[in-house]
């Protein structure tokens, strides 16, 4: 009987680092700027193209960067807790929008509201390569001292936000 | 960019995976950011970055993920060691054993033992 025991206890332990495994989703990568500054940037803003936005807007106050764009599904699902969100003013919301062209983008937010701050326009998605964005929703926390804090990947739920964002910023601004 | 650095440009690419499509490198992948960020790699070989560079650049915006060999560090220590210290300690079990054996080899049969073997060699034809 005790002869079994080894081979038994060394597969148990290969199934309970197997069953973790498969809970895991591959797709979500962990990035590697969670508190590192925010990485610089200028880009025009989407609705007004002669002002600009850069990393020094983020800085000052807690704000959230969400990562869209008019052809991105996941971005219209997840756009009505952004609008929420900024209706309640918990929080800036500030958007970064990614591979897209002008006039779609700026149509998409006069049909589905607007919950930005300001919007920089990153046409070609050079400053997301910056901020290591590989698909759209993505949305980043940063601190009042323009420091990464959260990234998410994926649309945000009102659970996202109650359970992880929301905490996280009511504790920057107070820390 | 002149053969030398084209042929590192296709072998790079190789080893870096594109993080939308995960199961492909960034040489075969159709998507829309891995066509941006093998532009972005050529225009950095062009002007003279080394594969460290162009590795050091992805790494710190994308993680070590977007390698294909997991990097050797403290938290990969037990991804790479752990076959070989299986197969160390499959080994050593497996010599165990063949050392048990061995031993036991070497005690005599006692007369009622022998006895008994050689009614089972000789008396196939009872059965």
């Amino acid at each position: 009987m005790t002869r079994y025991l080894l081979p038994v206890c060394v597969f148990l332990i290969l199934v309970a680092f197997l069953a973790i495994g498969l809970y895991r989703d591959p797709s979500l990568v962990p990035s590697p700027l969670i508190n590192k500054s925010a990485p610089d940037f200028t880009l025009p803003q989407l609705q007004n193209p002669a002002r600009k936005l850069s990393e020094r807007d983020l800085t000052g106050k807690v704000s959230l960067v969400n990562v869209w764009a008019s052809w991105c599904g996941a971005c219209y699902q997840e756009h009505p807790v952004l609008v929420a969100l900024a209706r309640s003013k918990q929080v800036l919301i500030y958007g970064l929008n990614w591979k897209d062209q002008r006039a779609p983008a700026m149509k998409w937010l006069e049909s589905y509201g607007d919950p930005y701050a300001a919007v920089a326009f990153d046409e070609y998605g050079k400053v997301g390569v910056n901020w290591g964005v590989y698909g759209a929703p993505e949305t980043f926390v940063v601190d009042r001292h323009g420091i990464i804090r959260y990234k998410q990947v994926g649309p945000l739920t009102a659970d996202d936000l109650e359970n992880t964002i929301l905490p996280l910023i009511k504790r920057l601004q107070e820390g | 960019m002149n053969p030398a650095t084209t042929a590192r440009y296709h072998a790079l690419l190789e080893e870096l995976r594109c993080l939308v499509c995960q199961n492909e490198s960034l040489a075969e992948s159709n998507a829309d950011l891995a066509e941006d960020l093998r532009t972005q790699i050529r225009e950095m070989m062009a002007r003279g970055a080394s594969n460290k560079q162009v590795i050091h650049f992805l790494v710190a915006r994308y993680g070590d993920f977007v390698l294909y060999r997991p990097p050797f560090k403290p938290i990969t220590y037990l991804l790479w060691l752990t076959p070989f210290l299986l197969g160390l300690a499959g080994l050593i079990a497996l010599m165990y054993r063949i050392r048990l054996r061995a031993r036991h080899k070497d005690i005599p049969l006692s007369s009622q033992e022998q006895r008994r073997l050689r009614e089972l060699l000789n008396g196939d034809n009872k059965d």
